[in-house]
């Protein structure tokens, strides 16, 4: 059902954790549903320094949350928040098609993250 | 790695000896029952040989035995069989909000052709309390239909108490029991059920072979017609290989019963003890009046496929009945009827377990799990609490 690399950021997720003095939060998706994430971000020089998650949710929201962090570090603001869903996705050889919409959340979760950041800058 | 099954309600492996039995009706015993040659005749005396054994399990008649091709498949004969043959009685159905999919999907399909079900509550056990249903039944009522024993959180139904209440009225009483037949002691004629479904897969027997039992003299509409297999009530070429299988399943099962009940009940014991040390970790279901061999719960602040997948990379299988693994991807209703939150149905975990576990399994399981549980809320937003909110 999942790809190999899928599995991969799932078993072994990278920048998990909160960031105490970070720059910018992004909250997507609720427990309700099923899938939420909390995207944290420090903020260089208008470029992501370091960013971290904390995941509630399935396989594919703990793998995608991994991979977001990972494609964001060291992008400018304005490329973060044109890395898309399918992005995402694609970086994680392909999400089952059901998972898609609801477990999908990173893309949404940093331009939130963002546009906190640059509410307060 | 070892092989840890912990999924027994999923599905069963195949008894070894099971397999032999069906053997020569895959081979050299292919006739079709209904040919007048003996080869034929030798497919429809196996068959009729696997009717006695599996009536024998629950105190039947042989002619009391309908074959299907599923538990699902028995399930919508009974709901559509018997809603068809009374629509001109009434248009009334009862049926528990604790139902399988395969119970609850045939009824909401009567409504929409017209007739009206009412969705029983349950208590925080997953029960339905037999005055419920003597309340909630009409003028109009044409069939009841209450599980023996829940799949999701295992809970025994009082079976007994609402069949007399049934019986009382005069109104079929079907019972969904293939989570219960093969695994606990079942007696029709004791239960006083018009209708039970029941599936050879839950006591190793083969997939592909489960029966109706109905009750001699029941009313019934088919739902495959055809020819005259069945008795007419179920018309197709019989899965002999898989019904002679059933029938040798369920000889064993009855033979086995206590032996098989004793030793799943112990390491069940156990594993709930264990499972409850963890913090916020909830039992669902009935603490004690439950399948012998199920353990449920919900686990608090993550999500139960995130619990699977990694059970499995430790060759461990489990089920759960969280919105993500199911391929609806909505809350179980099973759940949500117990009282549980949305939220916290989604942290659903079920083992189920089998005659092919050990004390060993168990030492592994109870090693490694609470391990899984606080790896995923460390991982989790909420591990602090559901109130973690942006901005926290």
């Amino acid at each position: 059902m999942y790809s190999k690399k899928l599995m991969d950021h799932f078993t072994n997720p990278r920048n998990v954790g909160e960031i105490e003095d970070a720059d910018g939060v992004g909250m997507e998706g609720n427990p309700t549903c099923g899938d939420a994430m909390k995207l944290f971000i420090k903020v260089k020089d208008d470029k992501i320094a370091e960013a971290k998650f904390q995941t509630f949710g399935c396989g594919a929201a703990i793998a995608v949350s991994s991979m977001i962090t990972e494609m964001a570090k060291d992008k400018t603001l304005d490329e973060a928040m044109a890395i898309t869903k399918e992005s995402v996705a694609e970086a994680l050889d392909g999400l089952p098609p059901q998972k898609m919409h609801c477990s999908n959340l990173g893309a949404d979760a940093l331009r939130k993250a963002i546009e906190d950041y640059r509410s307060k800058n | 790695m070892k092989q840890r099954y912990f999924d027994h309600i999923a599905t069963n492996p195949l008894h070894p000896k099971v397999l032999d039995s069906m053997m020569p009706y895959f081979k050299e015993e292919f006739g079709n029952p209904l040919s007048v040659y003996d080869l034929g005749a030798n497919a429809k005396t196996a068959i009729e040989e696997a009717r006695g054994k599996v009536a024998k399990l629950i105190n039947a008649k042989p002619s009391e035995i309908v074959f299907t091709a599923s538990g699902a498949e028995a399930n919508n004969f009974a709901l559509k069989g018997i809603a068809l043959a009374k629509q001109n009685e009434g248009n009334h159905i009862l049926i528990s909000k604790v139902e399988h999919h395969s119970v609850l999907n045939p009824a909401r399909a009567l409504e929409k052709q017209g007739f009206v079900v009412t969705y029983m509550p349950v208590d925080n056990y997953g029960v339905v309390d037999p005055d419920t249903v003597k309340k909630m039944i009409t003028d109009k009522t044409i069939l009841i239909s209450v599980t023996t024993a829940s799949s999701e959180i295992g809970t025994i139904e009082p079976v007994k108490e609402i069949a007399a209440i049934a019986n009382e009225k005069n109104i079929p009483f079907h019972t969904d029991a293939v989570a219960a037949v093969g695994n606990i002691p079942i007696d029709v004629k004791a239960l006083g059920v018009n209708l039970m479904s029941m599936s050879a897969h839950q006591f190793y027997g083969p997939k592909g072979a489960s029966a109706l039992y109905l009750k001699q003299g029941q009313r019934i509409n088919p739902l495959i017609y055809g020819g005259i297999q069945e008795g007419g009530r179920r018309a197709g070429t019989e899965n002999v290989p898989a019904i002679v299988g059933m029938g040798t399943a369920a000889e064993m099962a009855g033979n086995e019963l206590m032996e098989r009940y004793n030793h799943v009940k112990r390491l069940k014991d156990r594993l709930i003890k264990e499972c409850l040390k963890i913090d916020n970790v909830h039992l669902t279901g009935h603490p004690d009046n439950r399948l012998p061999g199920h353990a449920s719960f919900v686990v608090e602040f993550i999500e139960g496929e995130g619990m699977l997948l990694m059970l499995q990379a430790k060759g461990m299988y489990a089920a759960s009945g969280s919105a993500c693994t199911s391929k609806a991807l909505k809350a179980s209703p099973v759940l949500t009827a117990t009282g549980i939150s949305t939220s916290m149905s989604h942290g659903s975990m079920v083992f189920s377990l089998g005659m092919d576990n050990r004390d060993e399994d168990m030492d592994v399981l109870l090693e490694e799990f609470p391990q899984i549980v606080n790896r995923l809320r460390e991982i989790s937003p909420f591990s602090k609490g559901w109130d973690a909110k942006e901005g926290d």
